[in-house]
């Protein structure tokens, strides 16, 4: 298992609330299951790889980016069998300890991942880093780590709207009209009532000018 | 090749005049065709799998693989990969012989559960799911219906697929396997997500416990889920010889896939009604310790 970091460009500042949202959802599960670490990974649909997308607790600062091959450890277990999993006394295996080690820095005892489905397809996977087991039992982590893993769907559904959002309009050709348009979009609430009414008037000239096909004697 | 009146009536092809004549019917002045039944008695665990090993009996593996060189999952009777059959897209799925390896460690984890179980059964391997990604339903549709038309006594499918565009046609598979007495048992999804084939009736649906006797089992009587078998830290086979010990229902499945192993091993001639009707009356909640069954008047 070789992961590698990307260089990719940086996540536009768009998506934003949605990381904040995401980061929020695995800080709260590390506490809830008292654990080393909870990270969320983003099944990249070109290569099948595995990226960090929120982590919480060890490996925070450097993991997010960090890609690993498809089909790989327990999180690939979970992408490819679409089913929540824990795999305990992990830390006593060598091979998987050097495998951990060598990719992420630390070595956890025992891992629960879930699969984040959304329409059908497995786009991710939630991983939580040895949890407390304190008045819980593994049926219960089970139960509440699927149901976690549905939030997160809905909350990766929308930064990826946002994203894919953002590379089409990055991809679209731009034009002087659209980029002002824009301008305009964004100065428009915090314009006196007045020019906020004169403004309104010339885009409704505009719309209408352009519903007769552009063919209106100016 | 056998004839087609050799087969067994399950195993025949299905008539080729649907609907028409001759009809479904059975005239009163020919005698039904004879066939081997296995009578159901009073049914106890000691009854349903006692002595036995699991000989004789095919379970198909549906999953990423069986790593056959694993001390605990020993020598596979095949290996076979569902693959595209050329490079371009869209290609039609085929199934190819293929190296008896698992890269992600799934399959062998449930197939080292099965032996562990019926240690005399024959698995067979074959890898539905071959990336990252949660396997192609395609692949998965693809795989059991290799394994339905070469008869094999057992399928275990600890996977499922949650696309509602597979969900028709998998159904029709799962009837059919049913029908030819190929056992399907499936892992439940323990997600509020919908997904395929376990929920279907004609299937062996399985979830877990978390005691840890392998051979103790529950009925559920609440569906769709039919019975509880040991899921909690599991002892199964990790990648490269070792073991490690995993909790899911995917590991709960391959319990009843061995136990169905080692019924039909006991009492072939046994239906996939009957073999379900037989684990719910062995189940740990409904047999009683000296034979019978609870029975509520």
């Amino acid at each position: 298992m070789s992961p590698t970091n990307s260089t990719a460009s940086p996540a536009p500042e768009a998506d934003l609330t949605q990381r904040r949202l995401l980061q929020s959802v695995v800080e709260i599960a590390k506490g809830m299951y008292g654990a080393a670490a909870v990270s969320v990974f983003l099944v990249d649909p070109a290569t099948g790889e595995l990226v960090f997308e929120a982590v919480a607790g060890e490996g925070e600062g450097m993991l997010p980016g960090t890609r690993f091959p498809s089909g790989t450890g327990i999180a690939g277990w979970v992408a490819m069998s679409g089913q929540p999993l824990i795999a305990d006394d992990l830390a006593s295996t060598p091979l998987f300890a050097q495998d951990a080690a060598e990719s992420t820095g630390y070595v956890p005892r025992s891992i629960m991942a879930a699969p984040v489905i959304v329409d059908g397809d497995c786009i991710g996977v939630l991983e939580v880093l040895d949890r407390d087991t304190i008045q819980r039992g593994d049926l219960v982590d089970m139960d509440s780590v699927g149901m976690l893993a549905t939030e997160v769907a809905s909350v990766l559904q929308l930064l990826l709207r946002v994203r894919w959002s953002e590379r089409e309009n990055q991809a679209a050709p731009q034009s002087p009209g659209l980029e002002a348009l824009r301008r305009v979009a964004q100065r428009l609430p915090g314009a006196p009532q007045s020019v906020q009414a004169t403004v309104v008037k010339l885009l409704t000239m505009a719309d209408e000018l352009l519903e007769g096909g552009g063919t209106a004697a100016a | 090749m056998s004839s087609v009146t050799e087969l067994p009536p399950w195993r025949r092809p299905p008539r080729g005049h649907f609907p028409g004549v001759p009809a479904w019917g059975l005239p009163a002045a020919v005698l039904p065709e004879a066939f081997e039944v296995c009578p159901v008695g009073p049914v106890t665990p000691h009854w349903a799998w006692g002595g036995a090993d699991g000989a004789a009996i095919r379970v198909c593996v549906l999953d990423s693989g069986v790593e056959a060189s694993h001390p605990l999952v020993g020598e596979v009777e095949a290996a076979l990969d569902v693959v595209p059959a050329s490079d371009e897209d869209g290609a039609p799925l085929v199934i190819v012989p293929g190296e008896p390896v698992d890269l992600a460690g799934h399959g062998t984890a449930c197939a080292s559960v099965i032996r562990s179980i019926a240690p005399a059964a024959a698995i067979t391997s074959v890898r539905v799911l071959t990336n990252g990604k949660h396997g192609s339903g395609a692949a998965l549709l693809a795989g059991l219906r290799w394994a339905i038309d070469e008869g094999f006594d057992v399928i275990n499918m600890s996977l499922s697929t949650a696309k509602e565009k597979f969900r028709d046609e998998l159904r029709e598979l799962a009837d059919r396997a049913y029908f030819r007495r190929s056992v399907l048992v499936a892992a439940a999804h323990n997600m509020p997500v919908h997904s395929y084939p376990w929920p279907f009736a004609s299937v062996i649906s399985v979830a877990c416990h978390d005691g840890t006797d392998p051979m103790t089992y529950y009925y559920n009587p609440a569906p769709p889920v039919d019975f509880f078998a040991r899921g909690v830290r599991v002892p199964v086979a990790w990648r490269g010889g070792k073991e490690i010990r995993s909790t899911g229902n995917s590991f709960a499945a391959p319990h009843i896939a061995g136990i169905s192993a080692l019924v039909l091993s006991k009492h072939p001639m046994l239906a996939p009604f009957q073999l379900k009707s037989v684990l719910m009356q062995a189940a740990g909640n409904v047999a009683m310790p000296d034979g019978g069954a609870h029975v509520t008047d």
